[in-house]
């Protein structure tokens, strides 16, 4: 804290605020965040897949890390694992729905290809996640699409590429486009 | 190593379980040790706040504990506390990763980037000075009291209320209004919603609406008067009230203010359920948890000992704010009259409730039926399965679901004990 109480109290009388957020009283605490800090932990991934960062990487690129570092939870190709089902049709053969309950571990159940990226980035592989280049992550995410039939066994997955592959349960959800307050009430019936 | 030094590791030792071997490890105390005395009697006095002995909080695994590779679950046992208070240690935990972090709270920072225009980092110190809020609220996972967890095996198998319906539970958190720490860094105009991410093994986030952030959100340090668990996201977490538990992220270390939901993997596949009635398509973003109430005793599992007086109690919660009444039936829902409500009821809140009844030996079913201030009622079953778009030929069968609030009915045999009876 950079100032006395006293100070401090008379700031806050002084920037009363009239209405709304902006004008509530700051207290001066916090460090200013440089862009560099910023990029050095921002992993956030939005659906538009803006924020990926260089890389890339193949479905047979993908196929050798999967067998090394993932095929122990998920099974050989992601079919049959003990923990989670990634892979549902076939490489060409994408799975058209209609999604039920015990589908929504695959990758294909995601809206946008960008959440399987970031999810395998963020949270992969147990137990030692965040140890996987951007390049792997790519291969990665490159092999699950192609093992579920979404994208060709050549096609390359990067920053530019992965955002535009076309999801099967991209309208798969309701509502569409999120909203808040929610349209439904109550949100949870 | 001289006095200081072995108490300060007698402290370390004591100090929330695994949090030890993280600040020990780190050759660095807690933020809570470094403001003690130099002396060691007070170091270790101290300690007593965060030491979990035999007693009197009794024994460790009545919390119930389930792991595996991606998942730690702890249940708390409904059947045997009394209030409205989960004590910390017995909070329940759904949590997905494999190990509890290590965090030493001297270096850990919030920040706080995105679209904002003062991009900020706060230490501990800093959110501890700030203005601080304490409120009494319920968290529950909105995997909660499962359809599926009914059908483990054989039916009515006797699972204690702890298991079907115990990751609710109801503490007394502190921390910093979200609000304050956003009007630190100045919203951008375009800013709507926000993105939270832990310092968890697997960096767990999740999406947070602008609007609810700046209602009554805050970021929590303390639960129940001391420093949060390790596996409640010591050192701080956020704190979302009334809403799905997910999105109260643990170990919270970075906040981005945005303009659209990112539809992390737990929006997307994990708070989802695609529904036959509606083509496979599923809901999300639910955000509010319902009304529930259960009757914790007696209840599955648990006997009446003999006829005469019987103290039905239990609790009831509402996303929706302030429980403002409980009925109980003892005739399998055919009658219902009003329970007594313990008091102060906290909105958001675990409510104790309890009912006289005078049991004459004979079989009966036990349920309970909470409504909230905006007036909805816990739903039945059918009623729920209903909304749910499951057909009647399937009313008998545990779906696999999320927001499950339906009435749970306890049977009452002859002999006293009592079974579960949701689909029976």
């Amino acid at each position: 804290m950079r100032c006395t109480l006293s100070l401090l109290a008379s700031v806050m009388i002084l920037a009363a605020p009239a209405t709304g957020l902006a004008q509530s009283p700051r207290y001066n605490v916090g460090t200013p965040l440089s862009q560099e800090e910023i990029k050095s932990f921002d992993f956030m991934i939005g659906p538009q897949g803006q924020q990926l960062p260089a890389g890339s990487g193949s479905a047979k690129e993908g196929a050798v890390i999967f067998a090394k570092r993932c095929e122990v939870c998920h099974g050989k190709n992601g079919e049959s694992g003990v923990l989670r089902r990634l892979v549902l049709g076939k490489p060409g053969q994408p799975f058209r729905g209609p999604f039920k309950a015990e589908h929504r571990d695959s990758v294909a159940y995601y809206p946008y290809a960008t959440i399987a990226w970031d999810y395998i980035n963020r949270a992969m592989p147990v137990p030692k996640p965040g140890t996987l280049t951007p390049d792997e992550v790519y291969a990665l995410t490159a092999f699950l699409l192609y093992r579920n039939g979404i994208i060709a066994e050549t096609a390359v997955m990067d920053d530019k590429s992965l955002p535009k592959v076309e999801m099967p349960n991209r309208n798969g959800f309701i509502p569409e486009v999120p909203v808040y307050p929610p349209e439904r009430k109550p949100s949870w019936w | 190593m001289d006095s200081k030094g072995s108490s300060r590791r007698r402290f370390l030792k004591h100090a929330g379980g695994t949090v030890a071997g993280v600040a020990a490890g780190a050759g660095v105390g807690t933020e809570w040790a470094r403001g003690q005395s130099a002396k060691p009697e007070v170091q270790a006095k101290e300690a007593h706040l965060h030491e979990d002995g035999p007693a009197p909080r009794g024994i460790p695994s009545r919390r119930g504990v389930r792991m595996s590779v991606d998942h730690i679950t702890y249940y708390t046992p409904y059947q045997d506390y009394t209030g409205i208070i989960t004590p910390a240690r017995l909070h329940f935990v759904q949590y997905h990763a494999s190990h509890f972090p290590e965090i030493d709270a001297q270096e850990h920072r919030l920040t706080i980037h995105g679209l904002v225009d003062r991009p900020l980092s706060f230490s501990m110190d800093e959110l501890k000075s700030l203005p601080s809020v304490s409120r009494v609220h319920f968290l529950e996972c909105h995997a909660n009291s499962s359809p599926l967890i009914h059908h483990q095996g054989n039916q009515n198998m006797g699972l204690p209320v702890q298991f079907i319906h115990g990751m609710s539970s109801c503490s007394e958190w502190t921390g910093v209004p979200l609000s304050v720490l956003l009007n630190e860094c100045g919203l951008k105009k375009e800013a709507s919603w926000l993105v939270s991410e832990g310092a968890d093994p697997g960096k767990f986030s999740h999406t947070l609406p602008l609007a609810k952030a700046l209602d009554d959100v805050f970021v929590a340090y303390g639960q129940n008067g001391e420093p949060l668990r390790v596996e409640q996201g010591y050192p701080i977490r956020l704190f979302v009230p009334g809403w799905e538990a997910p999105f109260s992220v643990k170990y919270l270390r970075h906040i981005k203010v945005t303009d659209q939901p990112y539809h992390a993997w737990n929006e997307s596949m994990n708070h989802s359920i695609p529904r036959e009635d509606l083509g496979g398509k599923a809901r999300w973003y639910h955000f509010e948890m319902g009304p529930k109430s259960v009757i914790t005793r007696p209840s599955a599992g648990l006997s009446i000992p003999r006829k005469g007086y019987v103290q039905i109690t239990g609790l009831a919660w509402s996303g929706g704010g302030v429980i403002s009444k409980v009925d109980v039936s003892t005739d399998g829902g055919k009658s219902w009259k009003e329970a007594k409500l313990q008091t102060p009821v906290h909105s958001k809140a675990h409510a104790r409730f309890t009912f006289d009844w005078a049991w004459n030996g004979e079989e009966a079913t036990l349920m309970s039926r909470c409504t909230d201030e905006k007036g909805e009622v816990q739903p039945t079953r059918a009623e729920l399965y209903k909304n749910w778009g499951i057909s009647e030929a399937d009313m008998q069968k545990p779906a696999r679901a999320i927001h499950t609030n339906m009435i749970q009915p306890w049977h009452v045999a002859r002999d006293g004990s009592v079974h579960n009876a949701m689909y029976s």
